[in-house]
């Protein structure tokens, strides 16, 4: 029964990670770009609902409202200003420009919010700490349903995006050919500010769960940033979205049933797991497509 | 008036002189034929045109507007489509959603998804498959179609019968005809001498990244094409 629990306790926080993995796997599955600083832009958006809060007591859940337009126009201007013009120069370039990105994100963080450990778990109330509990050694915590709720709403929400829209369509058209896309009526640098502000506004999500499962301070984003990473591969790398979050469950269930066999092994079991994949012939839970949604 | 007026016109892939100096204006209603052989800047011409190239000297005049260094997809408003080579469907769109992904700056006109659907009955059984799992004739429509949707006033075709059956071409050729027959501007790339000489008004022999013949299709024999074609004689005179 411990591990039907631990196995359940994983899906949760892979719903977690895949919602951190989500902007990753977008900007990546269009631009090509690996955006290092996407962790920091999570954490960031926690401090964005830390702000609010000190000034409006309330929930986070609340508090990231006015939070996500910000980060919208945030991952809009990113785009504009900064990523569009190092992607002309190849594909190097914005690797390193998030990178530096990432060093100045948590280098403001510090100078802004000091050094010192913070977290919104307290504010959530109630929701970080209840749970249902179903037997003896079985027990669903509300963050963990809330968290994978409200990431299959954000995958769910995003492949409706992707199929139904137009600027969806466009987004699929560009991401399988961008030179294309531009012959037929496609701006495509504005389609790529679209997809960075959707990227970023998730991200800031991803953040809040971080708040209120556990602390944050100015240089949690690069850890998150790893887990993120990994649910994308083990996903397959440019594959469906809900391969990400599928990739996203399986580091977290590789991680509780690590920490089951020791304490000291959650880490350990879910980067083995994503080098097991990458070691594999196909290289992904789902092989290698250039195709988004 | 002339639709489209190209003026030493340069185009380069690095070192390489794909188009030099070239100088050509298609009229509204004019169907005209590009022929030469690989490496002549043919498509590298019709991309620039598009505005997927970007030229090193010269201009190019659209509807008496200026739009050398206008982006690709502003043109596509403006009323200039492409049919790129090898068609270049987005593969994993279906065929109705590569129409409609084309049509969201399409102008006004008779051509949308239905009409385009009717003009290439083929199309109608297959609005829902993936455009990768179609056959290359089948693609090929699509493709016409997607460029049609935007409801062009200059319609550039590069080899859209390049790599198809025969069957497939002459059936694209047919839905082609009713299109030039209502009066479209259309400027193509056909590597059939017949075909282009039987579609065209006006066939413009490239070589080497120039024109070394020009005339109206009716006039100019095989022979001196294929001289033109294959750079037999350098010093052809342009008779137009």
């Amino acid at each position: 029964m411990t591990w039907v629990n631990d196995v359940i306790q994983g899906i949760m926080l892979g719903g977690f990670y895949g919602m951190l993995a989500c902007g990753l796997a977008l900007m990546f599955g269009l631009m090509r770009i690996i955006n290092l600083a996407h962790g920091d832009i999570a954490v960031l958006g926690a401090y964005l609902i830390y702000v609010v809060l000190e000034h409006w007591n309330t929930s986070p859940f609340l508090a990231i409202l006015p939070v996500l337009p910000v980060m919208l126009l945030l991952g809009y201007f990113l785009q504009r200003l900064l990523l569009e013009r190092s992607l002309r120069s190849g594909l190097l370039v914005p690797l390193l420009t998030t990178f530096g990105l990432s060093i100045v994100i948590q280098n403001l963080l510090e100078q802004g919010f000091s050094p010192d450990v913070r977290s919104l778990g307290a504010q959530a109330g109630s929701v970080a700490t209840a749970s249902w509990q179903i037997t003896s050694q079985l027990s669903i915590p509300a963050i963990g349903a809330l968290t994978l709720g409200v990431a299959i709403v954000i995958f769910g929400g995003l492949q409706l995006f992707l199929s139904r829209t137009q600027s969806g369509r466009q987004m699929r058209a560009t991401a399988q050919d961008p030179d294309t896309a531009e012959l037929v009526g496609i701006n495509s640098r504005a389609v790529y500010a679209r997809a960075t502000a959707i990227a970023v506004a998730i991200a800031a999500i991803g953040g809040m769960f971080l708040a209120i499962r556990s602390d944050f301070y100015p240089y949690s984003g690069p850890t998150y940033l790893i887990f993120a990473f990994e649910a994308v591969v083990i996903g397959g790398l440019g594959g469906s979205l809900w391969a990400t979050l599928l990739g996203g469950i399986v580091l977290g269930v590789a991680q509780t049933i690590g920490g089951q066999i020791n304490p000291e092994y959650p880490v350990l079991a879910g980067h083995i797991v994503f080098l097991l994949v990458l070691l594999s012939p196909r290289g992904g839970l789902v092989n290698l497509r250039r195709v988004t949604a | 008036m002339s639709l489209l007026e190209i003026e030493g016109l340069n185009l380069r892939h690095g070192l390489l002189e794909a188009v030099r100096d070239f100088t050509l204006s298609v009229d509204e209603g004019e169907t005209v034929a590009l022929v030469g052989a690989n490496g002549a800047g043919k498509t590298t011409l019709l991309r620039a045109i598009a505005g997927a190239h970007r030229p090193s000297a010269g201009t190019i005049g659209f509807d008496g507007a200026d739009v050398t260094r206008m982006p690709a997809y502003r043109r596509v408003q403006l009323g200039i489509a492409l049919v790129p080579e090898g068609r270049r469907l987005f593969p994993a769109l279906t065929v109705e959603e590569n129409l409609l992904v084309a049509a969201q700056r399409r102008r006004p006109g008779r051509w949308n998804v239905d009409t385009v659907i009717e003009a290439f009955p083929m199309l109608a059984r297959l609005r829902g498959r993936r455009a990768a799992t179609l056959s290359g004739g089948e693609q090929q429509a699509a493709a016409i179609g997607r460029a049609l949707i935007t409801n062009p006033r200059l319609l550039l075709l590069d080899e859209v019968s390049l790599g198809l059956a025969p069957l497939a071409v002459e059936d694209v050729y047919r839905s082609l005809a009713t299109v030039i027959a209502e009066g479209a501007t259309v400027l193509l790339v056909e590597q059939d001498l017949t075909r282009a000489a039987a579609v065209a008004d006006r066939v413009v022999c490239m070589l080497e990244g120039r024109i070394v013949l020009e005339g109206p299709a009716g006039e100019l024999t095989r022979e001196r094409i294929t001289e033109a074609y294959f750079g037999l004689r350098r010093n052809q005179a342009v008779d137009a």
